[in-house]
């Protein structure tokens, strides 16, 4: 074989072309897609753009020199949210291929259903002797393949649930498929004249439209959710004895190592800081709003953000041991809690499986007893029972449901992960909100700005750009966007963990905390400017940026009647001027995890259904704790993780909307289950006193199908 | 009823070949993004002359 080329070489070694995706949370019609996509292929590198607006996602084929940063910040210009989705995770693949096995499944029994009906009818209308024989055979050849290639989800369901010693909802489907096929078969071979080979096949492909439609649901749902997990990278950087650096995974930290922490990383474990000064934003794992100062000696928490300088640490806690830890600990106890749900479908199976069973063996002990022992007729009577109360509508009435509802929310930015959660959020009469970053964004807003002179807001602008602190680049942004030139200044430097520092006119000012420049503090979040002149110092305050939807959100759930309470780990002051905000009357301030999980547990306790909203590692084990839970993409995976439901947008509005549909789709599915039951009280007796024909039971069967399935798209207007 | 010789074979291959071009439609992920082919049809690039 020849050596490869030069070219060929070079073309191998470079680069492959980078596959970036991202989540659009809030695409949702034809002109988003072109926007979109021909916003992100105007970008150099950007080869092209595709968005799938069923996965609400769009995929980049780019230069590998484009990053989602770029793609990220050109999509917020168009108008568009988007998050970045790791591609190297993406399991879409494998789900696809599970939905597209069941569609090929329920293609085929589409097929076979149509071409048995055409011959079917023509024996009901009519056809005789050896016509009928020999549709008979041609309907046995189209259904009997059918129904072993397209009954194989069913039969293997059905065969587990048998060895685990149960009875699902697939044993009596299997059964039916099975019975009804043999005995049309023999019927057919002795030239009888009822063959059920139509209802078998139409079985199969209600049945798999429902697992179909049922997959689908979840298999959106689950990518995105697993996606967004996918966005942290846990490790640290480590410093050797000879002082080099070296990148490690956070669970191969130990007691003792030194590590290293660069403004804007998150502590990878517990310890003390033992070299630099800085400020830390707790608020994920406390929920407080204030940065808290940390230098030499401080003790700091696992999972808590340094702001402003670097900060080495001595481990003393590290993997199982450390707060991040303890936090799951508190998880798994908050989960095992919980009370097992069964769902809907679920219990109606439980009921019916036996039932269905004990009917058809009654039939069929009556039936030869009254016959004296004519076995051809009495298993064709104790099928017939079998094929109408087969759970063709009932297996349609949770997931016909179930889809147009996590659609309807889907296009309102809210992702339902898990299968039973619209059904909790329909018992749901109390709301636990946290409070940073789940009614509030988390990023602080200045709010006396006019209060301040020109000139003033002039110097504390131009300081405030020198530094990467929040509450600096907050008053920055605020002052550029109130048209505030920043003034001119000499020797600016940021003092880590203090504020910053710059030369005026000969004067040294200072912005930062109250203690470093020489101000009284004030109990609110502020920054603190003064002149080294004695002129008096200025403070500028903060309050939390308030979610988009917030007020909306919490007025409209108390329209409805629920409970709504506040709990946060941040201090009483400010909980208090928040509640007030929003007019909470029941709030809880400084609370600790354990007493947020304390809470949703007493609640519980006193018969309430809880529904949490919360973001932070501080509420996790009260998300998963509760009824159902709730969290924005914007949470921490754990605490995603936790949650049934994953908000997409930024706007959390739509939180009133998902409960009432909730409950709509609630009442629903029992409306189903009535429809699915009333068509059996009228067919089952029919079959019993062997009255059911064919014709009765395809009849029956689709009209039961139809209804409910229309039943569930009612949802939708 | 020879003509049902020939009918009934004319529909099953008929069916048959509405099966395998659901197949195709399948294998080619036509049926990845349902609700963005239905939007994408209101788009109006393209419409003049086909994508390159």
């Amino acid at each position: 074989m020849a050596a490869p080329s030069a070219e060929r070489l070079a073309e191998l070694n470079r680069p492959t072309r980078a596959r970036l995706m991202l989540s659009l949370p809030t695409a949702h019609c034809a002109a988003c897609m072109s926007t979109v996509e021909n916003g992100l292929q105007a970008l150099p590198g950007v080869r092209s753009a595709r968005v799938n607006l069923t996965l609400k996602r769009v995929s980049v084929d780019a230069d590998p020199e484009v990053t989602a940063d770029t793609l990220i910040a050109a999509l917020d210009r168009l108008g568009y949210e988007a998050h970045e989705l790791d591609a190297g995770l993406l399991s879409a693949t494998e789900t696809d291929r599970q939905g597209r096995d069941l569609l090929m499944r329920l293609g085929v029994a589409g097929f076979s259903m149509m071409n048995v009906m055409l011959l079917s009818v023509a024996v009901w209308s009519g056809a005789q002797d050896a016509t009928r024989d020999l549709f008979h055979w041609i309907s046995a050849a189209i259904a009997l393949p059918t129904v072993v290639f397209a009954g194989q989800p069913f039969f293997r369901s059905a065969w587990a649930a048998l060895r685990a010693r149960r009875l699902g909802m697939d044993v009596p489907i299997s059964l039916a498929l099975i019975l009804a096929s043999a005995i049309s078969l023999f019927e057919t071979f002795h030239s009888g004249h009822h063959a059920y080979f139509d209802a078998a096949v139409m079985l199969a492909f209600f049945l798999l439209a429902g697992r179909y439609l049922d997959h689908r649901t979840r298999a959106i749902a689950r990518s995105a959710a697993e996606e967004l997990a996918a966005l942290e990278v846990p490790r640290a950087t480590r410093l050797r004895d000879d002082g080099a650096e070296e990148i490690v995974a956070i669970s191969d930290l130990a007691p003792g190592d030194l590590v290293r922490v660069r403004p804007g990383a998150r502590m990878p474990a517990d310890g003390v800081v033992t070299e630099g000064t800085s400020e830390l934003d707790r608020s994920l794992l406390t929920g407080e709003t204030l940065p808290v100062w940390a230098g030499p000696g401080v003790p700091v928490a696992a999972g808590t953000v340094n702001l402003t300088g670097p900060l080495t640490l001595r481990v003393t806690a590290a993997g199982r041991d450390s707060s991040l830890h303890r936090m799951a600990d508190l998880v798994a106890v908050a989960e095992s809690a919980r009370t097992n749900y069964t769902s809907l479908a679920d219990r109606a199976a439980r009921a019916y499986a036996p039932l269905v069973h004990l009917l058809s063996f009654a039939a069929f002990g009556f039936w030869m007893w009254r016959t004296g022992g004519d076995l051809r007729t009495a298993i064709n009577i104790s099928a017939a029972v079998l094929i109408i109360t087969c759970p063709c509508a009932l297996g349609l009435a949770v997931p016909a449901v179930v889809t147009a509802a996590s659609g309807r929310l889907f296009r309102r930015g809210l992702l339902i992960k898990s299968g039973t959660a619209l059904e909790r959020l329909a018992e749901v009469d109390t709301v636990l909100f946290d409070k940073t970053g789940t009614l509030t964004l988390g990023t602080p807003e200045p709010t006396n700005l006019s209060d301040h002179p020109r000139e003033v807001l002039e110097l504390a602008a131009a300081l405030a750009e020198g530094s990467s602190h929040p509450l600096a680049r907050a008053l920055a942004q605020a002052a550029q966007a109130a048209g505030i030139r920043p003034a001119a200044l000499t020797d600016l430097r940021e003092v880590p963990g203090y504020g910053v520092e710059a030369r005026v006119r000969g004067r040294v000012l200072r912005l930062g905390r109250a203690d470093w420049v020489g101000a009284d503090p004030l109990p609110l979040t502020a920054t603190y400017l003064c002149a080294g002149d004695g002129s008096p110092c200025r403070a500028f305050t903060f309050a939390d940026r308030l979610r988009p939807g917030a007020a909306e959100a919490v007025a409209t759930l108390r329209d409805q009647g629920l409970q709504v309470r506040l709990i946060s780990g941040d201090t009483t002051a400010a909980v208090a001027a928040f509640a007030a905000r929003l007019d909470i009357d029941d709030w809880t301030a400084e609370a600790l995890p354990a007493d947020k999980a304390a809470l949703v547990a007493d609640l519980t306790a006193r018969g309430r259904r809880v529904l949490m909203v919360g973001d932070g590692l501080n509420d996790t084990a009260a998300l998963a704790g509760a009824h159902v839970s709730i969290s924005p993409a914007s949470a921490l995976d754990a605490a995603r993780v936790a949650s049934d439901i994953v908000l997409l947008g930024q706007d959390i509005a739509p939180l009133g909307a998902a409960l009432r549909i909730a409950r709509q789709s609630a009442r629903r599915i029992r409306e189903n289950f009535a429809l699915a039951a009333a068509y059996n009280a009228v067919a089952v007796p029919l079959a019993l006193v062997g009255l059911a024909t064919p014709l009765a039971a395809a009849a029956a069967m689709s009209v039961s199908s139809i209804t409910v399935s229309l039943n569930a798209l009612r949802l939708r207007a | 009823m020879n003509i049902l010789a020939i009918l009934i074979p004319v529909s099953l291959i008929l069916g048959g070949i509405g099966l395998v071009a659901f197949f195709w439609a399948l294998r080619r992920g036509q049926f990845d993004d349902p609700q963005g082919d239905a939007n994408r049809i209101l788009n109006t690039d393209w419409d003049d002359r086909p994508k390159p």
